[in-house]
């Protein structure tokens, strides 16, 4: 029962960093139909941002929280920057071409990024420090929750919660809606797209960089490639949960990290990553538009 | 330019400038040692940096300027044009000496350069195939495959692997290699055809991740990280030759497969094969409501593709005698993509010089070589936003027509 | 139904189709349809927008599978066959090929690559045939460029056959699709509002076209349009839809005049 419940759990931390990366996908996949394939570079950017504060911090002696927290809201300002450059870049010279060109400029930012991190940082693995502190009430629940996991956790849920009312009660969320529902639409009732897309992509980089200064604490190291693999796995939440959907991707994340952490306790650790991909896979052929997706018919 | 468009044009740079350096500022500058608990401060990256995104900056805005200038005027004149380096390259008077003259020198290269010189072109040569294969896929079909680099595998994990334990040579192994590409091709192509463009791309990227890690991790079938060694290399009718030759010797293999791809590709480009693809590139409703059955020219366009791919796997793990699953990663797949892409998708002439230029580039650019991937990445982005039909716009053909019989 | 219609024609219908149905989820964009085309007749399609044509379109030409009712052509080989839910290619492989409301043509192909796509389905090289590139390919090849340039002919555009198909004026793009589905020898020509966005210069010369069409290649023809004076002065019969149903089928004069009709087209003062 224990050793379940730490799988629960354990998927349960996992699963929520997926979602919080997840978002940003559907997010953008929502307004703008693309694949935002640097967006596990903006993860792997939040990680590196975070490392930074901590390591110029530490070294003048702060306590760990303080430093989480300015980490966190550093991290989160500087990927909202750098969702927005990219998106000024890469995609927006885009629009209105075939649909392959961004996809492909896309990849090639994900590239330039990864290999700009490697070259201006470090090709190799950084120790990351613990940020998150051991809480003494935490103790009795050690066995199968450890304090970073539950701060994962509360951290994500209290993130999506401020996105959905963001989206539901704000007047950028209310015209975010309308241009993923009609962008020409959006556009002719004085929508300023430009500025819902530009939104849109520093929202999804921020939930990213919340993701990657919680899961570099949590594991303890990064290196420039780990936005490559928390990149697809994301993806493949938001695409398990309905691509475009918002709950749709918060229930990906979970549903993946629970698959992922129950599959790798009980049938082999040696395929982790199969898993994602399998899940992947499967649910692109068999139910493409995902657990919460509605299925389109094709306009003719 | 008047005065005020340079002064326009200098103040954006200017504030590009700023405001990359402020965005890159932290990474570029400081370097932590959360173990030692130090902090390198480096600030004269920030200057480079500032400096070079000015430069980079002001580029970009006269070149996007330009392009969204030219295409209006395209948009009224419908003036197309194939490049001018390309028109001038299709004209026979210059074409035909000029590819007799390519021919030759690559038919003497090994007898005037070093060894190390004709592996590197063996690598190019492998890459040009590579780039024509997926230019089947991606450039005239249009479906966009991120996990080629597993038919790659495929090719040269069956050799490796025949080699091992059946002592298959070569020769035996290549045609081998190119049926059971084909056949992962279809495989694989299958289940995924229905897929829209953008997820197609996401699946076959998992299917290439798959393949790799099943590499990596099922050690009793593949040997794991570590990879398979002592790979026979091609023979010559039980003639025994030393590593030297056998570099030249595999060079002419290669030169010969180079040759066969070209022929190979060029003819289906031009051909009702061809045509199909192009269609279905276009308009996939459209195509099959005019009677082309898409599954078929899909399935077609990948297991070709892969095809290549897996003859070139063989070659691979014949040239270096040892693979591991480390030479088939998204990043090589990724590589093979940025060559079609600048080549020009579609365009058989472009792919080749794209693949030349990509992979003997940085060859001869030592400095450069750590930039390498840097580069290609924003190359890829360069490409798309300014010149997305590539290096080589490929061009259509022009048709010869009987006039007596069509009237 | 027009008394006259059996005396012209004999025989059997080339398309008939049977209280066909089809329903989006909960949505129900067709019910009960009735519909046949006979040899060599010119048979329109009306209705309000929203009334469910293209959607009938899409379900006889493979691209829905009707949930209810049956779809049977008679291709010139004279065997019937039962076509719904037959798959798009194959459907047009028969003998029915279509065009689009919102042309869809391949927009990088010249004019005259457009046409021969439609030859694809009459032609047979395959990749071995097109990498050896013997004889009989070559012959083929040089037939569907012949063959698609003299449709070009047909339709007007023999000027602009290597000009890629995205720059064309917009009326011959129109009949640029026209020849393009010709190029498929169908037996029933579909045109989904082939006349829309032309002036009426161009759509007079659309009438003639269609008609010249129709004897020189003995094909029937199905047509979706708006433009009442085409219509009119164009089909043999008409069908009304309206709200996914067939309200009124008749002659043009026969429809024009049911009561039926001149309310959806007009609307009543009560529907207001």
């Amino acid at each position: 029962m224990e050793y379940f419940l730490q799988l629960f759990f354990g998927g349960l931390s996992r699963g929520s960093i997926y979602a919080l990366i997840a978002l940003g996908y559907t997010m953008v996949y929502g307004i703008i139909e693309l694949i935002n394939f640097a967006h596990g570079e903006i993860y792997m950017i939040g990680a590196f941002m975070g490392l930074i504060v901590a390591g110029v911090l530490t070294a003048q002696g702060w306590p760990a929280l303080s430093i989480l927290v300015i980490a966190l809201v550093v991290s989160v300002l500087y990927c909202a920057a750098y969702g927005y450059t990219v998106e000024k870049i890469a995609y927006k010279p885009l629009r209105g071409s075939q649909r392959l060109t961004p996809l492909i400029s896309a990849i090639g930012m994900s590239i330039l990024l990864q290999n700009y991190i490697m070259l201006a940082q470090t090709p190799d693995f950084l120790p990351f420090p613990r940020l998150i502190p051991d809480l003494a009430f935490m103790e009795r629940f050690s066995n199968f929750l450890g304090t970073s996991d539950l701060f994962i956790i509360v951290t994500s849920l209290a993130v999506m919660v401020a996105l959905t009312l963001f989206i539901k009660f704000t007047r950028m969320g209310k015209a975010m809606r309308a241009t993923a529902q009609n962008r020409k639409m959006a556009m002719l009732v004085g929508v300023n797209v430009d500025q819902v897309i530009s939104m849109t992509f520093m929202i999804g980089s921020s939930l990213a960089a919340v993701g990657g200064v919680l899961i570099a604490s949590h594991v303890g190291q990064i290196n420039f490639a780990i936005g490559f693999l928390a990149g697809i796995k994301a993806f493949t939440a938001a695409v398990l949960g309905g691509i475009g959907s918002i709950p749709g991707a918060v229930l990906g994340g979970l549903v993946l990290g629970w698959t992922e952490s129950f599959a790798t306790g009980y049938v082999s650790s040696d395929y982790e990553d199969v898993f994602a991909f399998l899940l992947l896979v499967l649910i692109l052929i068999f139910r493409p538009a995902g657990l919460l997706g509605k299925q389109r018919a094709q306009k003719v | 330019m008047t005065a005020a468009d340079i002064f326009r044009h200098l103040k954006k740079a200017l504030a590009a400038a700023v405001w990359l350096a402020f965005l890159t500022l932290p990474i570029m500058v400081i370097r932590v040692d959360t173990v030692e608990k130090t902090v390198t401060w480096r600030w004269m990256h920030l200057a480079y940096m500032a400096a070079g995104s000015f430069v980079l900056a002001l580029v970009w805005n006269i070149m996007l300027e330009r392009r969204d200038r030219g295409q209006a005027d395209k948009d009224q004149d419908g003036g197309e044009g194939a490049s001018a380096l390309a028109r001038r390259l299709a004209d026979p008077r210059l074409a035909r000496p000029l590819m007799a003259f390519g021919l030759l020198a690559a038919a003497a290269f090994p007898w005037f350069f070093s060894m190390y010189q004709t592996n590197i072109l063996v690598s190019a040569m492998i890459y040009v195939v590579l780039g024509l294969g997926l230019n089947i896929t991606v450039g005239l079909a249009g479906l966009l495959d991120l996990g080629y680099v597993a038919f790659y595998a495929v090719g040269a994990y069956a050799y490796a692997l025949l080699n091992y334990h059946f002592h298959l040579g070569f020769w035996t192994v290549l045609p081998l290699g190119g049926i059971l590409g084909a056949f992962f091709g279809l495989l694989l192509g299958f289940p995924v055809l229905r897929l829209r463009g953008d997820y197609l791309a996401i699946v076959t990227l998992g299917f290439g991740q798959i393949i790799r890690l099943v590499l990596e991790n099922w050690g009793e079938f593949s040997f794991g990280p570590s990879g398979i060694a002592n790979i026979s290399r091609p023979g010559l009718f039980g003639i025994p030759y030393s590593v030297e030759q056998a570099t030249t010797y595999i060079y002419y293999i290669m030169l010969g497969l180079v040759l066969l791809t070209i022929f190979v590709t060029a003819r289906l480009k031009d051909s009702r094969i061809g045509r199909a693809w192009l269609a279905l590139r276009e308009d996939e409703i459209a195509c099959q409501a005019m009677g082309i059955d898409n599954t078929r020219a899909k399935l077609l366009a990948f297991a070709l593709g892969a095809t290549f791919a897996s003859l070139m796997g063989v070659v691979f793990a014949a040239k270096t005698t040892f693979i591991n699953p480390a030479s088939f990663t998204f990043m090589e797949s990724a590589m093979i993509l940025a060559i079609v892409v600048l080549g020009g998708m579609g365009s058989v002439l472009g792919v080749i010089l794209g693949a030349l230029l990509l992979m003997l580039l940085p060859e001869y650019m030592r400095a450069f070589s750590e930039y390498r991937m840097l580069i290609f990445g924003a190359t890829m982005v360069v490409i798309m936003v300014f010149r997305p039909q590539g290096l080589v716009r490929a061009k259509r053909k022009v048709y010869k027509i009987n006039v007596e019989t069509a009237g | 139904m027009a008394q006259n219609q059996t005396n012209q024609n004999p025989e059997p219908a080339v398309l008939s189709v049977r209280n066909v149905g089809m329903s989006f989820g909960g949505l129900r964009a067709l019910s009960e349809v009735d519909l046949d085309v006979r040899p060599g007749e010119v048979v329109a399609l009306i209705g309000p927008n929203g009334a469910g044509k293209t959607t009938f379109f899409n379900c006889i030409t493979g691209i829905y599978t009707p949930t209810e009712g049956q779809v049977t052509a008679r291709p010139r080989d004279g065997r019937e066959r039962r076509i719904n839910g037959m798959r798009t290619n194959l459907v047009c492989e028969l003998g029915m090929a279509r065009t689009f409301q919102n042309i869809r043509l391949f927009p990088s192909m010249t004019a005259l690559e457009n046409v021969m796509i439609g030859r694809h389905c009459r032609t047979r090289t395959g990749v071995l045939g097109a990498v050896l590139r013997g004889a009989g390919t070559r012959r083929e090849e040089q037939e569907v460029v012949d063959k698609s340039y003299e449709l070009l002919g047909t339709v007007g555009l023999k000027t602009m056959a290597n000009e890629y198909a995205r720059n064309l004026p917009y009326g011959a793009q129109r009949r640029l699709e026209i020849a393009r589905a010709l190029a498929t020898e169908p037996f029933l020509l579909l045109l989904d509002e082939p006349a829309a966005g032309m002036n009426p210069q161009e759509t007079l010369e659309l009438k003639d076209m269609v008609l010249r069409i129709r004897t020189q290649f003995a094909v029937s023809v199905l047509l979706i349009e708006h433009d009442m004076k085409m219509v009119m002065s164009l089909s043999d019969r008409i069908y009304v839809m309206e709200y996914g149903r067939v309200i009124s089928t008749g002659t043009p004069k026969e429809v024009s005049e049911d009561p039926q009709v001149i309310r959806a087209y007009l609307g009543e003062e009560s529907d207001a």
